[in-house]
């Protein structure tokens, strides 16, 4: 496994490594997925992805494209979108869905934690606001809901608003009539997710294998 | 003395405030019952578990009927009153040992102190003890646990009940675990205290050279595995947290197949005489063969099930009696094949599970629930009892030297054998598993009454060291109930092991669950690694597309996950809203007053979409609704015209008056949420000439055209908005619908039952909240108005 391309861009893998956690054999394996989605080029667009057909029925396949395309999953204080990505970008998005390891301490689960919880977050707030609004909320239930029909539609809009109402009576607590709930921050999002443990659910299992046995060479 | 208690004690149970040692003389009542019911039973001369009990005092009842007879041989008149207890006999029996055990489980949680210190199987070991040794000192041969009883009529309740209720999602999540516990665990288990116990039954101090390797192998298989109904009744007490309940759970139902193939092998072995390695390898066929096809069985009794299922929705009465039946038959069948019962019975039951209860109505689901929660109930103390009869009443063989061996051994084995899987689980596992977890694993490893049974079917002339064998397990049964059982509790506080969160469900985590699925799939489909959650995908999808449509009646197969967990969150807070009285008191813990226009932005509402439901379902939430609503409705009607008195048989008037208050105070805030002004308010008499006339004539009170609006009620779980309806264009086209709606607005002052509000028809016709909009009870005198709640 280690004869894959690791001589010319082994002091880049070791960079990268460092920053993001993979080990030298996943990001050879990575890279060569790359390579493999965007024809052997240097950059992927979102078209390569579309074209993987297991995408095909997955409800949120633009939000999840998207996601690679967003420069705030790149860096701290990335804003908007790129056409085009490298392989550090898709490799820093790839590393959202790492485990964390075993032995950390508390503070670095709850900052792996929150770096997990942004990434969603930024999946829903899709206009950059800082806050999710019942717009982009109703519009996350419908996407899911969307291969229900018509039942799905109307359906979602219900679900959506009791969603925000709870969200709000749990982040705010009573509220006067008068007042407006702006929309979900990312504080509230924290508190709401609290119950589900997204530090061990949110992971792929990236294990050293070769994806080139799995996937068809260039159908995908 | 006993008189006299027995009088006040009878004084007092009616009375609603419990004096402080009313535990006490209820204790003591209770051994008064339990002393009659034994009194009663040792005459009839043992019990029902065994059929085949001494027939003695029969004989001496026919005699002396016989002598009756014989005294009136010259005259014979027709006898008024016969005894004839033999043809009684034996239901007889088997009630008043049912009933002797449902009176000791009653009696148990009266003594709250009492139980909290002693698990109830303990106490329940020790009534045995005492009845089977009351039995004896009558002189009658105490009843012991038949294996036939034991497996075809005690277990299968206590395993159908936890596979049709088993966490799948947790279960599925930890199978590989589960599977390295069941599987590897009670091999080195069953393999470890047997060549151990074989090596000392070879030493020189003992007599135990009889005893030779397979007979140790045997006892070891059995005495290995970890007993789920013991395990159950246990971890039930100390609400230990999810993930080591399903772990030691899971395992102690998976390991029935090794047991199974390993206690068949041995036997067979014993039997032939030579062992062969390809005698080996079919050993390991026939395990594969066990449990794959236990689970074939299941499944497809199971799949039978819910197709059934599918088909009852005219008769409803009947729907439970096909989830039991068919899951017995599962159990059955895989009995006959020599499979594995258990397994059969699990699979069948979480097969069918999803289906099945997309087609039953309500009612039948909480028949299910309470019936298999009752008999499972019922089965486990049975169990427990007769396994203390079974102590007094088997025949012992007591040696020291094997009887302490098999102990240490067993618990030597279960420690070693946790740490090294878990060593090596953990290698695989994201969430490691704590030497906290790991300690409660090892320690929950409790031995039951299924241990007991197998080695009671032994056959004693090939096992000629059975009650040795016998003595051995039944003392450690009773050193892991008794002993681990007690202190599992005060340890699992000790260690602060994380305990069960009682959390509910949140729309919000349901909806971000079902959003990671999705967002995993898809990182995997992008990582082009065909993972767990692809498959997991796959499956979701085979499901959807091609099962649910044949299982599933009518709409209800097309159904989304999330939509479906919608509605039942709805339904629930119906339910508990009705069962509450629809008082005053919200059933969401939330004391929040969010209501939707907190989270709109202000502009006037435009036609919005009502989420639509299904009629079916609509009119299932309508008739819920419906049958509490016209015991209200029958006590609005009995109102004097003039003054809304409450049926003072009914009701506490002090407790109305409160709740009027509340409702007023609560209506006031709910009125400050409308965004349009309410129409102008009828003078007192008109609207109370309205009540009093026809509840349906409340439709009448907006005379003026009223706008939409939208009232969002303060339970955040209760999203669907309250839509004004335009009465008079809708009077035509739903008649009943509306008086029903009607009936429902006008008895739910507040938030509670808007979310009824759902049109059944296509247009989306926004709904009335009458009281809401009538602002009539907003002064003082308008108490009539109010609907009564009852």
């Amino acid at each position: 496994m280690g004869s894959f391309q690791s001589l010319p861009d082994d002091h880049q893998y070791r960079t990268l490594s460092l920053k993001t956690g993979f080990s030298l054999e996943q990001i050879a394996i990575l890279h060569n997925r790359f390579k493999q989605l965007s024809q052997n080029e240097e950059t992927l667009r979102r078209d390569d992805l579309k074209t993987i057909q297991d995408l095909e029925s997955n409800p949120i396949r633009y939000q999840i494209i998207e996601a690679f395309f967003d420069r705030r999953n790149f860096q701290k204080d990335g804003v908007g979108s790129v056409e085009e990505i490298g392989f550090e970008e898709f490799l820093t998005v790839m590393s959202y869905f790492r485990a964390p390891a075993h032995h950390i301490t508390e503070e670095q689960r709850e900052e792996i934690r929150r770096a997990k919880l942004r990434f969603l977050f930024n999946m829903h707030d899709t206009d950059n606001d800082g806050t999710i609004t019942l717009e982009e909320y109703r519009h996350v239930v419908e996407e899911l809901l969307s291969r229900s029909g018509a039942l799905g539609r109307e359906t979602a809009k219900g679900i959506a608003d009791a969603a925000m109402l709870e969200v709000a009576s749990i982040s705010v607590g009573p509220m006067a009539p008068d007042e407006f709930y702006e929309g979900i921050t990312f504080e509230h999002f924290l508190k709401i997710l609290k119950g589900i443990e997204i530090e061990t659910r949110m992971h792929i299992r990236f294990l050293n294998m070769d994806t080139a046995v799995f996937c068809k060479q260039h159908s995908v | 003395m006993i008189q006299e208690l027995t009088s006040r004690l009878k004084l007092n149970f009616p009375a609603q405030i419990i004096p402080r040692y009313s535990c006490f003389r209820r204790g003591s009542m209770f051994i008064l019952v339990l002393g009659l019911l034994v009194g009663s039973l040792m005459p009839l001369g043992g019990a029902s578990g065994s059929p085949g009990s001494g027939t003695g005092q029969d004989e001496c009842k026919k005699n002396n009927g016989d002598e009756k007879n014989g005294n009136k041989t010259t005259k014979k008149s027709f006898p008024v009153l016969s005894l004839n207890y033999e043809n009684v006999r034996l239901p007889f029996e088997i009630s008043l040992w049912v009933l002797l055990a449902s009176l000791m489980k009653l009696g148990f949680h009266l003594m709250p102190r009492l139980s909290s210190i002693v698990p109830e199987s303990c106490l329940l070991i020790v009534v045995g003890l005492l009845v089977g040794g009351l039995i004896k000192l009558v002189g009658k041969a105490p009843p012991v646990l038949e294996s036939n009883i034991f497996f075809f009529y005690l277990l299968p309740p206590i395993i159908l009940d936890a596979g049709y209720f088993l966490p799948i999602r947790q279960f599925t999540e930890n199978l590989g675990t589960i599977l390295m516990f069941a599987v590897v665990g009670t091999l080195w288990n069953a393999f470890f205290v047997g060549g151990l116990l074989y090596g000392v039954c070879q030493l020189e101090g003992t007599n135990l050279a009889g005893v030779n390797l397979l007979s140790c192998l045997l006892f070891g298989s059995v005495i290995s595995a970890v007993d789920p109904v013991a395990v159950l009744a246990v971890f039930e007490e100390i609400h230990i947290n999810e993930l080591l309940h399903i772990l030691v759970f899971g395992e102690s139902l998976l390991n029935d197949a090794v047991t199974v193939v390993l206690y068949h092998l041995f036997e067979e072995f014993t039997n032939a005489g030579t062992i062969t390695v390809t005698d080996g390898f079919l050993g390991i066929v026939c395990f594969l063969v066990v449990s794959l096809g236990g689970i074939v069985v299941g499944a497809i009794y199971g799949i039978l099930a819910a197709f059934t299922s599918r088909f009852t929705s005219h008769t409803r009465v009947i729907e439970p009696l096909f989830i039991f039946v068919y899951s017995y038959m599962a159990y059955l069948s895989a009995e006959v094949f020599h499979l594995s019962g258990i397994m059969a019975l699990i699979a069948c039951g979480a097969v069918m599970r999803p289906y099945v209860e997309a087609n039953i109505s309500h009612k039948s689901h909480t028949t299910i629930k309470y019936f298999l929660k009752m008999w499972s109930s019922v089965s486990d103390t049975l169990i427990f009892i007769f396994l203390g009869v079974s102590t007094v009443a088997g025949p012992h063989e007591w040696n020291w030297i094997f009887v302490v061996a098999t102990l240490v051994f067993c618990l030597v084995a279960r420690v070693l054998g946790v740490i090294g899987l878990t060593f090596v689980i953990n290698k695989f596992r994201i969430v490691k598993l704590t030497s906290k977890d790991q300690f409660i694993i090892a320690y929950g490893g409790l031995r039951g009454a299924i241990a007991f049974s197998l080695v009671y079917l032994l056959n004693p002339k090939h096992f000629p060291m059975r009650n040795m064998f016998l003595t051995a397990i039944i003392t450690v049964i009773f050193f892991t109930v008794f002993v681990q059982g007690m202190t599992i509790r005060p340890l699992v506080d000790l260690l602060a092991v994380k305990k069960k969160q009682e959390t509910k469900r949140s729309i919000n985590e349901e909806i971000h669950t079902q959003f990671l699925d999705h967002l995993l799939t898809g990182i995997e489909d992008i990582c082009g690694h065909y993972g767990h959650h692809h498959w997991k995908d796959k499956l979701n999808r085979f499901n959807k597309k091609y099962v649910k449509k044949c299982l599933i009646a009518g709409e209800r197969s097309k159904e989304p996950q999330l939509i479906a967990f919608y509605h039942k969150m709805e339904m629930k807070q119906a339910i508990e809203l009705v069962e509450s009285g629809g008082g005053s008191k919200l059933p969401s813990a939330m004391p929040s007053t969010v209501s939707m226009q907190n989270i709109q932005p202000k502009k006037p509402p435009q036609d919005r979409a009502l989420p639509q439901l299904s009629k079916a379902r609509e009119e299932e939430i309508r008739k819920i609704l419906r049958t509490n609503l016209q015991r209200t409705r029958q006590r609005l009607r009995s109102y004097n015209r003039h003054t809304l008195i409450a049926d003072p048989f009914e009701d506490g008037l002090d407790e109305i008056l409160i709740k009027r208050k509340k409702m007023k105070e609560l209506e006031k805030k709910m009125n400050n949420y409308l965004t349009v002004p309410a129409p102008p308010a009828d003078s007192p008499s008109v609207a109370r000439a309205r009540l009093a006339s026809d509840p349906q004539a409340w439709g009448l009170k907006s005379v003026t055209e009223i706008p939409t609006i939208k009232v969002e009620l303060v339970s955040p779980q209760n999203p669907e908005s309250v839509k004004v309806v335009d009465e008079f264009s809708k009077k035509g086209s739903q008649p009943k619908g509306s008086e029903e709606e009607g009936g429902l607005t006008m008895r739910v002052p507040s938030s509670e039952k808007q979310r009824k509000d759902k049109t059944p028809d296509e247009e989306p016709q926004p709904r009335f909240m009458r009281c809401l909009s009538d602002p009539g009870p907003a002064a003082e005198d308008e108490d009539e108005d109010e609907p009564f709640l009852p």
